[in-house]
């Protein structure tokens, strides 16, 4: 088992951690102004979607990064239906590799 | 990786980063986006932790992830106090354990798999940060921000490369959601930071 990414687990923690602790051990976060907080607070949907729809949507070949359509989608679309229906995102994963499975047995790319 | 940063995401994504060969810098920035809406968990859950010792709240946000803040706080609005075992056991017994064990044996059997697309694992990743942001959606900003942060990240990453779209749409975004009036009820749904 290779440990050359030990170092960028710690490195992870270095970032993490603060955002973390900074409530729970310097309280005065509920001081920030108003606006500031409601920004915070939309940063986890905007970087998770962006972050889900690069990965399905964009492609690097050579370098070039390009936009592409595929079975990826149908399944995080699949996954986005079921949790927002389900609340459950195990139930989601569960039906997004499905699809990806048997898209793939049938042929698609 | 799951036992020191335990990132959730953040470790999803520094696997595909050092899988594209990204260096660790831009690593450690995309990590520390995505882990910023801590900084609002954390905030929200402080009130519950006072008087609590600074050992017990400094490990408690170690373990801070989406899932355990959700059940956590949950639980401590239900019986209107701090309840220990409500925030160690979504933390620890549900999130912790079953993540480093999972990760783990990913390790261990990764390499059996020898094609990963065919048993679909590829799409694993960006269906758990769709699912996982859908969790996060509670409103028309959340929707709109997610919304305008997918649009801005796609759009910046066929015009610069893919990990400046991700940060271009994971600060921008929010700013696009801010635009929208706030919901008349939506008041009453925010955490309660006393």
């Amino acid at each position: 088992m290779s440990t050359d990414l030990v170092p960028l687990a710690f490195l992870m923690f270095v970032v993490t951690y603060p955002s973390r602790a900074i409530g729970l051990l310097a309280p005065a976060i509920d001081r920030l102004p108003r606006r500031a907080l409601e920004y915070l607070q939309l940063v986890g949907p905007a970087i998770l979607a962006a972050l889900a729809a690069v990965n399905v949507m964009v492609v690097t070949v050579d370098g070039r990064p390009s936009f592409t359509v595929g079975l990826a989608w149908l399944s995080v679309i699949a996954c986005i239906a079921i949790v927002a229906w389900r609340r459950n995102l195990f139930l989601g994963l569960g039906a997004a590799v499905a699809i990806a499975i048997a898209g793939r047995l049938a042929g698609l790319p | 990786m799951s036992l020191i940063a335990f990132g959730g995401a953040a470790q999803f994504a520094a696997i595909g980063f050092v899988a594209n060969g990204l260096a660790w810098s831009a690593i450690a920035l995309l990590t520390l986006l995505l882990n910023l809406r801590h900084a609002l968990y954390s905030a929200a859950l402080a009130p519950w932790f006072r008087g609590r010792s600074l050992l017990e709240r400094a490990v408690a946000a170690h373990l801070l992830t989406d899932e355990s803040f959700a059940l956590a706080i949950a639980h401590f609005r239900r019986v209107g106090r701090f309840d220990a075992i409500g925030y160690w056991y979504p933390a620890i017994a549900t999130t912790l354990v079953p993540w480093s064990i999972a990760t783990f044996a990913g390790v261990m059997l990764g390499d059996a798999i020898v094609e990963p697309r065919r048993f679909g694992i590829d799409v694993i990743f960006p269906s758990a940060m769709a699912g996982l942001m859908v969790g996060l959606i509670s409103g028309r900003r959340e929707l709109v921000a997610a919304g305008a942060g997918a649009a801005i990240g796609v759009g910046t990453s066929l015009a610069i490369s893919p990990t400046v779209g991700v940060i271009a749409g994971g600060l921008l975004g929010p700013l696009v959601g801010l635009a929208i009036p706030r919901a008349k009820a939506r008041d009453d749904d925010e955490p309660t930071v006393r």
